[in-house]
């Protein structure tokens, strides 16, 4: 059966055709993995593709709606949120029946023995698994090009970056492999890959998804997100996974907003009188493109066209943002690190002659480059004689981007800044340049600092190189609603078309 | 604050890693890049400020001091490098030096 109906399909779209008998859950299924088969060796999205356990859920999700049937209930109303939809998980995610690798040598071979609470919701609410996504390995990085095991393309041009560190699960989206996808956003991990590859990417309050089963990067940073091809997707996929979750005592136990009815509300009734503040100060930041900068200049026009109060606001402290980040962020890692020692899981060195040389050995033969970075860094932080000098100031840097947007929130509700500096760049391009690396989460980092919920939304394509570019709404703690009320009247009216050229 | 190959291996030791002497010039090399960057932060007037570990107010949680199901042993062991079957075998820890068979 033909698989191009389902490359551009939304997720209640998806959902209609099966609830209604168009289309069985197995033949979506089928269609995924065609298209996935045709396309993922360019691409490289997918570390593991879960055919198997895809045809299998999609055989019970039938049976489902023939039960409902046979007992003369309305499938669309007995069948879950995301009955029939094929999704996907970045590979620090843990499901039972998967590997989850972090694209890592270290753990190349490593056996979920748990799931993920936000894995395990997304497959009640009806997802099809279509495989696990490659990363940056554990999450350390901007480009995905840190995978142990291969790069991830473009699908906008396969010669470019689909950003990072959850760049397969924004170019599986992209592709049109699968509807929706989840990654973890550490200081921009969803929503940088989500501006470079022109899907819609979110990344909700500190503590409103559950962490449990996700490998730890920064716990004071991370955050679970989700991919989509429209705004309405991502508020779907989230309202399938919010809530509070005993397994994690980070987790926040405050009601989950209604997001579709937000979502839907702003397409519908636009946004006249919502506070939009643009930020100045951070726009002009070190390497922004001047076509990134204009179109976030014209999507305050866009807000203000739609009846929004545009005004400007300054985070001046967000200027130490990337420093905080690059302090706290390590040493939450070299931390949380520890753990791969070769003792119970994962790598372990042959022939060490004590329990030391084999921690130090495994980890030195298990760890890519960048990890043994990050690690060296957070320790050097975390160590005697620099604690005070690098932790304690980042801590205390942190507090003041806290107090910037707090006050910038009394005066607005949504804070408008680009996502990412530049469009999408070459593979390869940045890799040998640290600081050039680190430089493309400039605007994602004050985010995750200050715990706020944020996405970004396709702006439209950079004139000079036709990749796409990303516009960031940030919302204060636990606003999702407004923010994607916000989203959905702004992708309303510029009508961006996600469909990459090269499909 | 510009960091030393002694400082280095140092926190390579610290970290449990292992690093060859190209790699200590190497990653030497990358850090005092990055800290170079990172320093901007000792220009910031924090006096009097408070540090911020975490981004809520975060509380103590808790449970009920109940028994519940955990991980099985079969699990535990699924993904061991070594084991006997029961636990997760590993070298020998004491007397490395000593001699003592």
């Amino acid at each position: 059966m033909s698989t191009e109906w389902l490359v551009n399909a939304r997720a209640a779209e998806v959902r209609m055709r099966f609830v209604t008998g168009d289309v069985s859950a197995r033949e979506i299924a089928e269609s995924s993995l065609a298209r996935i088969e045709a396309t993922d060796e360019g691409i490289g999205a997918f570390n593991q593709v879960t055919a198997e356990l895809a045809l299998a859920s999609a055989d019970r999700i039938d049976e489902t709606r023939t039960a409902a049937v046979r007992e003369g209930l309305d499938p669309a109303q007995a069948l879950p949120p995301l009955a029939g939809v094929p999704v996907a998980l970045k590979d620090n995610m843990n499901l039972i029946g998967t590997r989850t690798t972090c694209s890592s040598r270290i753990l190349a071979d490593y056996e979920s023995v748990h799931d993920s609470t936000a894995a395990r919701r997304l497959l009640d609410a009806g997802g099809i698994l279509m495989g696990k996504c490659n990363m940056d390995e554990f999450a350390f990085g901007s480009s995905t090009e840190n995978s142990a095991f291969r790069p991830t393309c473009n699908p906008w041009d396969l010669e470019r970056v689909p950003g990072g560190s959850s760049g397969g699960s924004a170019a599986c989206v992209s592709a049109g492999q699968v509807v929706v996808s989840l990654g973890s956003d550490t200081g921009g991990s969803v929503r940088q890959p989500g501006a470079l590859t022109g899907t819609v990417a979110v990344k909700p309050t500190y503590g409103r998804v559950s962490r449990y089963g996700v490998v730890a990067f920064g716990s004071s940073l991370d955050q679970v997100g989700m991919f989509g091809r429209s705004v309405e997707d991502t508020a779907l996929t989230l309202q399938a996974i919010a809530g509070h979750d005993p397994a994690d005592a980070t987790s926040v136990d405050l009601p989950v907003g209604d997001y579709v009815a937000a979502a839907r509300c702003g397409a519908e009734q636009g946004i006249a009188g919502l506070r939009v503040g643009l930020v100045t100060d951070l726009l002009e930041a070190e390497g922004a493109a001047p076509e990134v900068i204009s179109a976030v200049r014209a999507a305050a026009d866009v807000f203000a066209k739609l009846g929004a109060e545009v005004g400007e606001v300054e985070l001046p402290s967000t200027a130490h943002g990337l420093s905080a980040y690059y302090i706290i962020g390590p040493a939450e890692a070299s931390s949380n690190l520890a753990r791969f020692d070769g003792i119970r899981y994962g790598h372990r060195a042959a022939g060490a002659a004590d329990v030391l040389e084999l921690y130090t050995r495994s980890r030195s033969e298990g760890f890519g480059s960048e990890v043994i970075r990050r690690i060296m860094l957070g320790t050097y932080a975390l160590s005697a004689g620099y604690y005070d000098a690098y932790y304690g100031k980042a801590q205390r840097a942190r507090t003041l981007i806290k107090q910037d947007f707090a006050a910038a929130f009394e005066r607005f509700d949504i804070i408008l800044t680009p996502t990412s500096p530049t469009v999408a760049f070459r593979i390869g391009e940045r890799i040998e340049d640290l600081m050039a690396m680190y430089l493309t989460d400039i605007y994602t980092i004050p985010v995750n600092l200050a715990g706020l919920p944020a996405m970004s939304v396709p702006a439209g394509l950079c004139p000079s190189s036709g990749m796409p570019i990303g516009v960031q709404l940030i919302a204060s703690h636990f606003a999702e609603e407004q923010m994607f009320r916000a989203a959905a009247a702004y992708e309303t009216a510029i009508g961006f078309d996600t469909s990459p050229p090269t499909r | 604050m510009a960091i030393s190959e002694e400082q280095v291996r140092h926190v390579a030791m610290l970290a449990r890693l292992s690093l060859t002497e190209e790699e200590v010039v190497s990653f030497g090399r990358d850090l005092n890049s990055i800290l170079v960057h990172i320093d901007t932060i000792q220009r910031l007037d924090l006096q009097g400020v408070e540090p911020t570990a975490h981004p809520l107010d975060a509380v103590n949680v808790t449970r009920p001091d109940v028994v519940s199901p955990g991980l099985s042993r079969a699990d535990a062991l699924r993904n061991a490098p070594d084991s006997d079957g029961r636990a997760f075998a590993i070298p020998r820890i004491m007397g490395i030096e000593g001699g003592d068979e």
